[in-house]
């Protein structure tokens, strides 16, 4: 077959990559092969550019079951006998051509992979990035994503449970949506997803197959977004109805003990499915496309290996059980049907009836190109590094007469407001396991009804301090989430992670990715979290401009005891605030770096975010250990818009009740006031890392300041909650009502 | 006393039922799948929240045409304890069991949120645990809940007192502001004439435990208990 640059642009493989697959085939391969390759090969699938980057993160500790990339997500043990698996995949490029399918499919997908983990789906967890809200396009987008994810979400019954939104220039056009999954089962029930046994059959189940989502894996995920405008019939469209019955049959098939291994149909279809169960088992397989059951007519056999119709799945059993399985699907009316049998001889075998139309090698099909790029800073990265306080003027001089009007329009930004909007829309209480849901504090908790433990759930990320410093700002990510998880009294045990970037075959993207996978990596050997699992999404550009680096990271946490948990707000008046891991406010030239008020106020992105690892560990496990001891009654870091916000938002959080809080006052110590730098606004509103504000009762506050300093940790009392309004010395004086109608209202108008 | 629990494809407040019922109030509870016809083993029914057939159509429109609806109408019509939630009380509203429909909620957005629900009676099979007035936190979570009927139905309703619960504010006020849905006089749960066939959008059975934020919803299946066992108040 003479192979031109257009086919090759189509399954995005370069020409290079074809003469490789031509010198391991000893041949020309037809169309459906080539086919084949180019979906597993691609950036998707075969991780070409990052796996050698991957190979940094540590990905085992005592807890892990599963090695990272091993099988389709990662798996911890919470003890008593129950593993949790969770996993976070990118859905960025569909969502940008439909946002609604585009993020209901990509839930719909991360579902499918805990699923095939033998495991029940627990909880969502969502990390989104647009444009500004400004514009009306990227409202579109966003109010589509979020339709999607709550309408897939809503309707299978798996809780939305935590999330973040940002917003930056960087993502106009080019939205993230990644969405995480965390499922649980007992350890001994884990599925495998490796067929290891000839004769055993290959049954699909599931939606009939169409021409939906070809060259989803290779085509869209390759190409900028312009390009994707025309590629809307490559967006899958999902059914969450059939999902939520497939995860029901699936579930109880396996419960038969009768499947021998499980797999989700993703990117790339059957060919990935296929491919990926028999290489782990070490073995091939041969498939008769004619026994697939379709939901087109005269669609060919390239068209049937290559389809990404949704909410489709692999199982393999042995022929005696075939009836067996077959039954469980029946009940549930979903079709199933033996498609192909695994092959001792390990060659990938697709039949059109008797006619053999495709035959490769697995170990070639899997075995995807690796490539080593040379990375390179862009040369204005270490100018925008440098940042003098003396550069940033005070707040007056862009219209904001002092610390009051700066606190109320950072509430307010978009970034910061409150995501009230977007979570009530999803069902984040059912399977009756959320003890912190959304919104209440600085993860989620969910109980193990089985166990009377916890676990925590979280997800985060920053692409403006990755953009300025892509090795410290992932380290500070790590940091972050495990601190969130902290904050609720969760010992951090792994993370998940998605890396979303720009084209790494320019140095300066490929030098982000490399920056930033190495400081992930650092920081989980530091704060000893394995990542477990995650996933890649390269070529995140449009108009030849990049996103920001962003890589965004999961968290899971366990509270051995679920009723030792710690919300955001304080609980009531007349509680000590004490601020853990600083014993005043900084106002260095660092602080301010990449924050957002120096976005918001100054529209400024500058400065070298920094990191103190050691400093980070001791402070997130002394805020730990106050709560499991009952001394800390609630706790928040301080995140974005720093001390100031964090304050207001667990004033704004108060007297937490079911149903809502009743915002509390605050008003500071003189002492710790007095303290407080000259530049105010680096003060109150810089981002330095490793800072938890947490409430005690007032006579326990002296024994909270000596257990900090026995563990090495700076700390001090701010003052005290109460009255109508937040006071922080003679700097800022806000009734508390018109903070909280600001931060509550901040995402308003992008519904109205 | 037994419970059972319908189970329809995309039901999925089937196992938090049964978790209520069963774990919490230490109940024998049972799932009964939507082509079983005979409920005779049961003393009280459970029609659970869900997306039933992916509710594509029209919210519980599908379901109701189940073998096993048929038997509810029967198991009801024999005055047997009947409870409708959320996706519940659609599929028995489309049955014909229960007067009215839900619509999409006024602001057209799905709403997963507390509510307050003022108890409007405490003499139904599904309140005798309950004061009159008496408020319930439990949560709704619905895009379709929105109930309505016409003036006739709703005044029928209201004058022979067949509104059990109403969404109200924290003083008890059914205002504006606490109706999550736009429901028609802020109805958040109705009983059919004989008072056995309770359906409500809110969902008792995410309320049954003070670590999710509120155990009001044991209320509501404590008195199905109770009326069963005939030790109601």
């Amino acid at each position: 077959m003479p192979v031109t640059q257009e086919i090759l642009d189509e399954i995005a493989l370069s020409f290079a990559e074809y003469q490789m697959i031509v010198d391991r085939l000893d041949r020309e391969p037809n169309s459906v092969e080539l086919g084949m390759f180019g979906a597993l090969w691609s950036e998707h699938c075969g991780y070409k550019h990052s796996r050698p980057l991957l190979e940094m993160l540590p990905s085992t500790s005592s807890r892990t079951l599963s090695q990272a990339g091993a099988e389709n997500a990662g798996a911890i043990d919470i003890g008593n006998g129950m593993a949790v698996v969770f996993k976070v995949e990118s859905h960025n490029h569909p969502s940008a051509v439909e946002p609604l399918q585009g993020a209901a499919t990509g839930v719909g997908g991360i579902v499918r992979d805990i699923l095939a983990m033998g495991a029940r789906p627990i909880a969502l967890l969502n990390s989104l990035r647009f444009g500004p809200p400004d514009d009306p396009a990227n409202r579109r987008l966003l109010r589509g994503v979020v339709d999607g994810i709550g309408w897939y979400g809503n309707c299978i019954g798996v809780p939305d449970v935590a999330g973040e939104i940002y917003f930056d220039d960087s993502y106009s056009h080019n939205p993230l949506v990644n969405a995480m999954c965390v499922g649980i089962a007992p350890v001994d029930s884990l599925a495998s997803a490796a067929a290891d046994t000839p004769g055993h059959v290959l049954l699909l189940v599931g939606a009939g197959t169409g021409r939906d989502g070809i060259h989803g894996a290779s085509g869209l995920a390759s190409r900028t977004f312009e390009e994707e405008q025309e590629l809307r019939p490559t967006v899958q469209v999902g059914n969450p109805f059939l999902e939520k019955v497939l995860i029901e049959a699936c579930l109880e098939a396996l419960a038969t003990g009768k499947v021998q291994a499980l797999q989700d149909l993703g990117a790339a279809g059957l060919t990935s499915a296929a491919v990926e169960s028999v290489a782990r088992g070490q073995r091939g397989f041969s498939l008769d496309i004619n026994r697939v059951h379709r939901r087109e007519s005269g669609m060919s056999g390239y068209e049937v290996m290559l389809s990404e119709s949704q909410e489709r799945m692999l199982l393999v059993t042995s022929p005696a059980y075939v009836d067996d399985v077959s039954a469980v699907f029946e009940k549930w009316d979903v079709p199933c049907r033996p498609v192909g049998v695994v092959t001792e001889e390990q060659t990938a075998r697709v039949m059109d009836g008797s006619e053999t139309i495709a035959a490769a090698p697995v170990t070639h099909l899997g075995d995807a190109p690796r490539y080593r790029l040379n990375g390179q800073p862009a040369p204005e990265d270490s100018e925008r590094q440098h940042l003098s306080l003396s550069d940033v003027p005070l707040p007056e001089s862009v219209g904001l007469s002092g610390a009051s009007a700066v606190l109320t329009r950072l509430l307010a930004s978009p970034n910061i407001a409150s995501r009230r909007h977007v979570y009530r829309q999803y069902d984040h209480q059912v399977q009756t396991n959320t003890v912190v849901g959304p919104g209440a504090g600085d993860a989620a908790v969910l109980r193990i009804k089985e166990t009377g433990q916890a676990i925590a759930v979280a997800i985060d990320g920053n692409g403006r301090h990755c953009f300025l410093d892509p090795y410290s700002g992932a380290q500070r990510i790590v940091a972050e989430v495990t601190r969130n998880l902290s904050c609720v009294g969760a010992e951090p045990l792994a993370l998940t992670d998605c890396l979303n970037f720009g084209n790494p075959e320019r140095p300066e993207i490929y030098y982000q990715l490399e920056q930033c996978i190495s400081g992930v990596a650092d920081a989980c050997r530091r704060l000893g979290v394995p990542v477990v699992s995650g996933n890649v999404s390269l070529y995140n550009e449009s108009q030849g401009t990049a996103i920001f680096p962003t890589p965004i990271v999961g968290g899971l946490g366990l509270l051995e005891d679920a009723r030792n948990h710690c919300g955001a707000g304080f609980p009531s008046d007349g509680l000590t605030v004490v601020l853990v891991g600083a014993d005043r406010l900084s106002a260095d030239d660092s602080d301010l770096a990449g924050s957002e008020y120096l976005s918001t106020v100054h529209g400024m992105t500058r400065g070298k975010p920094g990191i103190n690892l050691d400093l980070e560990y001791a402070v997130q496990a002394l805020c730990r250990q106050l709560i499991a001891d009952g001394l800390a009654l609630s706790a928040h870091d301080c995140s974005d818009g720093g001390f100031a916000v964090a304050l207001a938002e667990s004033c704004i959080l108060g007297n937490p009740r079911v149903g809502g809080s009743e915002p509390t006052g605050f008003q500071t110590l003189d002492a710790f006031a007095a303290t407080i730098p000259q530049r105010w606004d680096a003060a109150l509103f810089g981002e330095a890392a490793s800072r938890i504000l947490i409430s005690v009762s007032p006579e326990i506050a002296p024994a909270v300041l000596a257990a900090a300093e026995s563990a090495g940790v700076p700390a001090t009392v701010i003052g005290e909650t109460g009255g109508g309004r937040l006071r922080i010395g003679a700097l800022l004086d806000v009734p508390m009502d018109e903070l909280a109608r600001a931060w509550y209202g901040g995402l308003d108008g992008v519904w109205s | 006393m037994r419970f059972g629990i319908l189970v329809f494809p995309g039901t999925w407040s089937d196992t938090d039922c049964h978790h209520a019922v069963s774990g919490v109030l230490q109940q024998e509870a049972e799932y009964v799948w939507h082509k079983n016809d005979d409920l005779s083993p049961y003393d009280a029914i459970i029609v659970p929240g869900g997306f039933s057939y992916g509710d594509y159509l029209r919210a519980g429109a599908i379901a109701r045409f189940s073998p096993v609806m048929a038997a509810v109408k029967t198991f009801a019509d024999a005055g047997g304890p009947v409870i409708g939630i959320c996706n519940g009380f659609q599929i028995l509203c489309e049955a014909g069991l229960l007067p009215g429909a839900l619509r999409r909620n006024g602001h057209l957005e799905y709403r997963c949120q507390w509510t307050s629900l003022r108890t409007e009676r405490a003499d139904t099979p599904f309140t005798n645990l309950c004061e009159t007035g008496q408020l319930l936190a439990v949560p709704v979570s619905h895009g379709e809940g929105n109930y309505y009927a016409d003036a006739r139905t709703v005044a029928d309703l209201e004058e022979n007192g067949r509104i059990v619960f109403r969404y109200c504010d924290s003083d008890g006020a059914a205002t504006d502001r606490a109706n999550p849905n736009g429901s028609v006089a802020n109805i958040a749960g109705i009983v059919n004439e004989a008072g056995n066939v309770l359906g409500l959008m809110p969902h008792p059975e995410r309320s049954c435990e003070m670590l999710l934020g509120s155990d009001d919803g044991n209320l509501i299946f404590g008195s199905m208990i109770a009326a069963v066992e005939g030790h109601a108040s």
